[in-house]
């Protein structure tokens, strides 16, 4: 017995490090899932006079796409998003520090995915949401909880993994 | 080529100086950075000031990783200060803004884990690893102290080991011959 124990130690650190390698750094759980989305009123881009809040949408599921027009990998993902979605929930875009004001020139050109996209310019509400990067993706309910939190593009395995299986549980 | 050649005085002004651009440069690059965000007002309240920075020293800026929210440039921890400054300016205490931040970004934002179940082993671990080592070393220790000196050798071994010993030839297992390494070599 007493001979196996160098073993039994080495596979418990092997254990450790095995588990540690497909540790994701950059996805910090978020303590939101579960709470009320944060409120906001904000312009919505493109139509002017126009504010879109969360307190609209209560009743229904949604999406809340946070991106911006200088995140390559956002503009990438919008183009994917119309398809996966496919109007089966609305997707509202936060815009994140649009400094430049591209977003609209950019969203009228390339068409937008989203029911409407709000200009968050300084950045305040995404600090709200706990935002770390671009882009991000909250599930909220019809309560107005947020129900899950997905860090990175949407793509269309993530989608069927994570969202469809959610969604439909949510809008049953 | 001659022309190109400096006298050492003049290559170390030259060094000197871009030595001094250098610093300058590194100096001014923050503010650069700055310059595309809106300026934030850091100088019009040292106290409010001070309190941020010593609160933000133990919070992790979460882009970031390994900095601190006071040390680090990126952009979301410049955000981050400013909304710190609001809620201290709002008359927020420390618990309460650390308190909003964790509702927002989860323990994570702390340098310093809270002790609360989740983290028990995190905080518990360095002390039962040392206990336990101590304990391993306390009990090998005893072990020995309990080993009794082995006095059963038999009566043939004993005359053989004097018999060893009183012998005149001094005895090599490998012959002279085969005698090998630093004394050998030295006698060559």
């Amino acid at each position: 017995m007493r001979r196996w124990g160098p073993l039994w130690l080495f596979a418990a650190v092997a254990a450790f490090l095995y588990v540690g390698l497909y540790l994701n750094p950059k996805e910090v759980p978020s303590p939101l899932v579960g709470r009320p989305a944060p409120d906001f009123t904000l312009p919505v881009i493109g139509q002017p006079g126009e504010t879109f809040s969360p307190s609209e949408v209560r009743g229904k599921v949604w999406l809340l796409n946070i991106w911006a027009p200088w995140c390559s990998v956002c503009l990438e993902e919008h183009k994917h998003l119309p398809r996966l979605v496919d109007g089966r929930v609305p997707i509202y875009g936060l815009t994140w520090k649009d400094l430049d004001r591209e977003a609209a020139p950019l969203l009228a050109r390339n068409g937008s995915p989203y029911v409407a996209a709000v200009d968050d310019r300084d950045g305040r509400i995404a600090l709200r949401y706990g935002v770390t990067v671009t882009p991000e993706t909250f599930v909220i309910d019809r309560h107005g909880m947020i129900r899950m939190k997905h860090v990175g593009p949407v793509t269309p395995a993530v989608w069927t993994r994570k969202f469809e299986p959610l969604l439909k549980a949510l809008q049953s | 080529m001659d022309q190109e050649v400096r006298t050492p005085v003049e290559g170390v002004a030259v060094l000197k100086g871009s030595l001094g651009l250098l610093i300058c440069l590194l100096w001014l690059a923050p503010e650069w950075g700055m310059a595309s965000v809106p300026a934030a007002p850091n100088a019009d309240d040292p106290a409010l000031e001070a309190r941020l920075n010593r609160l933000a020293e133990g919070l992790r800026c979460v882009v970031c990783q390994n900095e601190s929210l006071a040390e680090s440039r990126a952009s979301l921890a410049l955000d981050l200060r400013e909304e710190i400054r609001e809620m201290m300016r709002a008359g927020m205490s420390d618990d309460a803004v650390v308190e909003s931040l964790v509702a927002r970004y989860g323990d994570f934002v702390l340098y310093r884990p809270p002790l609360k179940p989740l983290t028990y082993l995190l905080w518990a671990g360095p002390l039962a690893f040392l206990l336990g080592g101590a304990g391993l070393a306390m009990g090998s220790v005893l072990r020995r102290r309990m080993l009794r000196p082995q006095a059963d050798v038999s009566a043939d071994a004993l005359r053989e080991a004097a018999r060893l010993l009183q012998g005149s030839e001094p005895h090599s297992p490998r012959g002279t011959d085969a005698v090998s390494g630093p004394t050998h070599r030295e006698e060559r």
